[in-house]
């Protein structure tokens, strides 16, 4: 059920690439997460803001499979993930402190403290779980989720 | 079973090994079995073995499992094919009748085995004494014995033929660690069981008259009858039960089975028979080697007979099957005795006896605790001067043990009161610091790892506290050690100058205590500033950031809702609130000392109404609404801020509540006004963050109501002004304070606590509790009250300073937040909607909500869906 879902979407995003606006950058918190809704999905947005030396470090970091990540820009690093932490089924991603562990940007669930990769949602403690992401990019001073 | 064939049987030897053979498979001929295959004897020479019973090696000290759901095969030693694995010939039923030493034989009613090495592991056999019983009787029931399982299925076929008597009783024979272990037998198959003992106390050779009087009655409330100074004349036929037992003072109890258990005695017949040298009074002579009389054969166990001494325990046993092992593949290592220091259950009873238990050395001094509501009894005996340890007897609880044995076997020099040892403890016996235990202190009594092992491991170039773990499988068994490993593992580490890696997390190479140092010194207010100085790594994590946060605001203590905080915290302290479960939070106002006016009782309960929060009192005396989303907690901080509140730091590691009772005010017994000095400490220390969160209570009078005795702060009124106990803890782990200063008049009081909570929040680790901190200090109380009362370290007026700044600081998180509508856009569960979480879902219980089980969720879908 939830495959067939997923999948669906999988090949929407794959076929149509049209943006939607989610919110501005006065919305977002500096270092932090915050949550929006977009056709029944709650996607966790953090906002990292531009350091050149840290932005030259992240390029150098091998990317995981999949989409390549964007390259930080002068405006700040933005990451989607899904907001449901699978461990307590709580909608509480966006709430988390971030950080980086072993040089992975990471996310800390607030409930029972799993860490997952920003970058790919993989949960570090347990191969298993992976969270959904989304491609989101500035347009201006607005953050747009890429579907 | 293997059971020996028929037929005569001369085996020949199929290969030119030498032939080592051992008679016996009890515990320690099984346990000298392990040690030979260890070493590898099992390439060396052609094993075999003899045992007389038709079970292999089972562990008899744990006998009486055998009635309370055991069988043999649970109590059965090593795998079953331990034996046929390692090449070894297993022949059991098979009796030894005789060694023939010329012929280097062993004759057994199969045929003759010739050996190169023998080892005699042949036990003991119970003493029987020679009591007569009655001529007609035939059933054996009045001479059962234990020791074996046949014995002991002779004992439960003499209960079932009793199965029609109202009252089926049966006695044991001797009062000892055996005797106590047969009358629970005994208890297990449904009998009333009895102890006649000869001596004027239970296990004579272990306690002294008060522990056998303080086992004795626990056992008799266990419904054991117990009857001292005994001496059974003769066994007639009894009246209302099967026999009588005539005692030597005329007195008489009658029973239905009667087991003896007046001790054991070496079982030597056959080296007594083949001439090797025996005691006077039994025992096969052995030396250090574990050698006989005869350079070929060995004894060890039970059977042996080692300087005058047989050892009656299994541990000793082991002991000499190392050494017997050890000299076959030759590397022996001497047996040197024996320490007879003993800890067991014994129906369910705690007894402990350690070195010299009976003070027989001259001059030795003994303290005493005896607990006669309990039936609980400690004796520590210590020498002449004072200075060392000789023995100990522990009835009832042997959570004293290993610290004992400690001071005992390894003559570490007493603390300046001794008696301390044995005194019960909030916490246990005190624990003997890292540097103090010797090399032979054992760390781990799960696995038997001894602080020579770990300091082996060191040695080996063990850095790693898990690696440790792993090697040793020290603290991989109840983990009770963990604590005593780490720090015996630290300190070797440091006495070897490896420096131990005590870092916060990879980000900073620091303790918090080096953290707290370098933001007062450097005078650092932010968490960047901080990193670029002093971390590695870009962002820093979960664990240094919150750790940061709360030394920032420990110094600084600016509003934790500033941008540049936000990040740092954890959700409860990023929202001021405490998340639940289901992603919804918790709201606790404060309610100082728990004194509230009735109109801000109505405030919480139209606030709660009107949000549909589940209410709770808290044991802080202060109410919980629960089940807020996070875009309502603005709303309703609004509300109750308009109504006089402040936010309580529930969330916080950080000040909570003071408790107290209602006082003087009221109460007839009260003697200070104890709600007057809660609303003082509460309304000073508000706000204050620290390692861990800080609970206090004031009590009126020494009916303590408050229980101020397990908060990190207590003050207990007195006629002459307020005592304080200091980190005392509720919880997992409880902790009574400890009394700190006394009749302290208001200022006093106040200094005293401004000074001990800086210093703890100067110098703790990340979420460590006052209780655990105060445990770990170095000096302890003495120490802690020097500092502090004394000023031994001219800390007291900068602690004073800072707590003053902290308190001069002081504002409430959500009035701030309020005021400031871009600290507020954080407060919404969408950016971009106004819904709530649609996953939230709430169903009704007692009245009010509560957040809905995952099968109700369910449930609720379908019916939606239908």
């Amino acid at each position: 059920m939830s495959e067939l879902i997923l999948e669906t979407e999988a090949a929407r995003s794959a076929s149509s690439s049209h943006p939607v606006r989610l919110c501005s950058r006065a919305d977002l918190v500096a270092g932090s997460g915050i949550v929006a809704w977009h056709d029944g999905h709650q996607i966790a947005l953090f906002f990292l803001p531009g350091r050149p030396e840290a932005a030259d470090r992240l390029s150098h970091s091998p990317e995981a499979a999949g989409e390549p990540i964007k390259p930080p820009e002068a405006a700040g690093e933005l990451y989607a993930l899904d907001n449901r932490d699978p461990f307590s089924g709580a909608n509480v991603i966006g709430r988390g402190i971030i950080g980086d562990l072993k040089g992975e940007l990471v996310v800390a669930s607030p409930i029972y403290k799993h860490h997952f990769r920003l970058t790919d949602g993989q949960c570090l403690e347990d191969p298993s779980q992976r969270l959904r992401t989304w491609v989101v990019r500035w347009n201006g001073d607005d953050v747009e989720l890429l579907l | 079973m293997t059971h020996a064939p028929a037929t005569t049987h001369t085996p020949v030897a199929t290969t030119d090994k030498p032939r080592l053979l051992v008679i016996g498979n009890g515990m320690v001929g099984h346990y000298c079995l392990e040690q030979l295959v260890e070493r590898g004897a099992h390439h060396r020479y052609t094993i075999t073995v003899f045992g007389e019973e038709r079970h292999r090696a089972y562990d008899r000290v744990h006998l009486s499992d055998y009635f309370s759901g055991s069988d043999a095969d649970a109590l059965a030693l090593g795998e079953a094919d331990f034996c046929a694995r390692h090449g070894i010939d297993l022949r059991l039923g098979e009796a030894v009748t005789a060694i023939d030493r010329s012929a280097r034989n062993v004759v057994t009613e199969c045929g003759r085995y010739a050996f190169d090495q023998l080892i005699l592991a042949t036990g003991s056999y119970p003493f029987v004494p020679p009591i007569p019983t009655p001529e007609t009787d035939d059933s054996g029931h009045a001479r059962l014995v234990y020791r074996t399982l046949d014995d002991l299925d002779r004992i439960r076929e003499a209960a079932l033929s009793l199965e029609d008597r109202e009252i089926r009783r049966g006695v044991v024979v001797g009062g000892g660690l055996l005797g106590l272990e047969a009358a629970n037998a005994l208890t297990s198959l449904g009998l009333e069981a009895h102890v006649v003992e000869f001596a004027p106390r239970l296990m004579p050779v272990q306690l002294d008259a008060e522990g056998g009087d303080a086992l004795k009655r626990q056992i008799e409330a266990l419904g054991v009858q117990v009857h001292l100074a005994r001496a059974t004349s003769d066994i007639g036929t009894g009246d209302t039960h099967r026999y009588r037992m005539n005692f030597a003072d005329g007195e008489w109890l009658e029973t239905d089975m009667i087991v003896f258990s007046a001790g054991i005695r070496p079982q030597d017949r056959l080296a007594r028979e083949c001439g090797l040298e025996i005691g006077e009074r039994g025992g096969i002579v052995i030396d250090d080697t574990c050698h006989t009389s005869d350079p070929g054969i060995f004894a060890i166990g039970e059977c042996a007979l080692w300087n005058g001494q047989v050892f009656g325990l299994v541990a000793p046993g082991y002991t000499m099957a190392r050494t017997a092992a050890g000299c076959l593949l030759d590397s022996c290592e001497p047996f040197g005795g024996a320490d007879m220091s003993t800890k067991l259950k014994l129906l369910g009873v705690d007894v402990g006896s350690i070195g010299d238990a009976h003070a027989a050395t001259e001059g030795a001094v003994s303290y005493r605790f005896i607990d006669e509501a309990g039936h609980g009894y400690r004796r520590l005996v210590v020498s002449a001067d004072g200075k060392r340890a000789l023995g100990a007897v522990l009835v009832g609880d042997n959570s004293y043990y290993d610290t004992l044995l400690q001071y005992v076997q390894n003559g570490i020099a007493l603390p300046a009161d001794p008696a301390s040892l044995i005194l019960p403890q909030g916490e246990g016996a005190p624990l003997l610091g890292a540097d103090a235990l010797p090399e032979s202190a054992t760390i781990c009594s799960c696995h038997n790892v001894s602080k020579g092992a770990v300091c082996q491991a060191v040695d080996a170039g063990c850095t790693d506290l898990g690696a440790l773990k792993g090697e040793t499988k020290a603290s991989t068994g109840c983990g009770g050690c963990t604590a005593l490993l780490k720090q015996v593992f630290e300190h070797e580490l440091e006495s070897r100058g490896v420096e131990v890696d005590r870092s916060l997390c990879e980000h900073f190479a620091y303790t918090r205590q080096e953290l707290y140092g370098l933001i007062r010194v450097e005078g650092i207010q932010s968490f960047e500033a901080l990193h670029a100085r002093h971390g590695k790594g870009r962002l820093g994590c979960d664990i240094c950031k919150p750790a940061i946060a709360s030394i920032l605001a420990s110094c600084w203590n600016a509003p934790i809702t500033n941008p540049s905080l936000v990040p740092l915290q954890d959700t409860n302290d990023t929202f001021m609130a405490n998340m639940q479960k289901n992603g919804t939070y918790s709201v606790v106002p404060r309610i100082p000392g728990g004194e509230i006016t009735p109109d801000k009782l109505i405030a919480i309960g139209e606030v709660a109404k009107k949000y549909d929060l589940y209410t709770k009192i808290t044991g802080g005396q202060r109410i919980d609404l629960f089940g807020a989303q996070l875009h309502e907690l603005p709303d309703i901080w609004s509300e109750l801020i308009a109504a006089g509140f402040e936010t309580g730091h529930a969330y916080g590691k950080s000040t909570r509540t003071v408790k107290s009772c209602v006082g003087n005010t009221w109460c007839r017994y009260g003697v200070q006004d104890s709600v007057a000095m809660a609303l003082t400490i509460e309304n000073r220390y508000k706000g204050l963050r620290s390692p861990h969160k800080l609970k206090f209570a004031v009590s009126g009078c020494t009916r303590e109501c408050a229980e101020a005795q397990s908060k990190d702060v207590g003050v207990i009124a007195t006629e002459n002004g307020w005592n304080l106990y200091v980190c005392g803890n509720g919880g997992m782990r409880p902790r009574h304070g400890e009394l700190f200063a006394t009749d302290l008049d208001d200022t006093e009081l106040l200094r005293i606590i401004d000074r001990l909570l800086m210093f703890y929040i100067r110098t703790a680790d990340r979420l460590q509790r006052t209780s655990v901190w105060r445990e770990n200090l170095e000096g302890g109380l003495d120490y802690l009250k020097a500092v502090i009362l004394e000023d031994s370290l001219r800390l007291s007026g900068e602690l004073e300073a800072q707590m003053q700044h902290v308190v001069d600081q002081y504002e409430c998180e959500w009035a701030n937040a309020l005021k400031d509508p871009d600290k507020l856009k954080r407060f919404r569960t969408f950016v971009n909607d106004k819904r709530s979480d649609p996953d939230i879902i709430a169903v009704s219980e007692r009245d009010q909500p509560r957040p809905a089980r995952p099968e109700e969720i369910a449930a609720l879908a379908v019916e939606v869906t239908s």
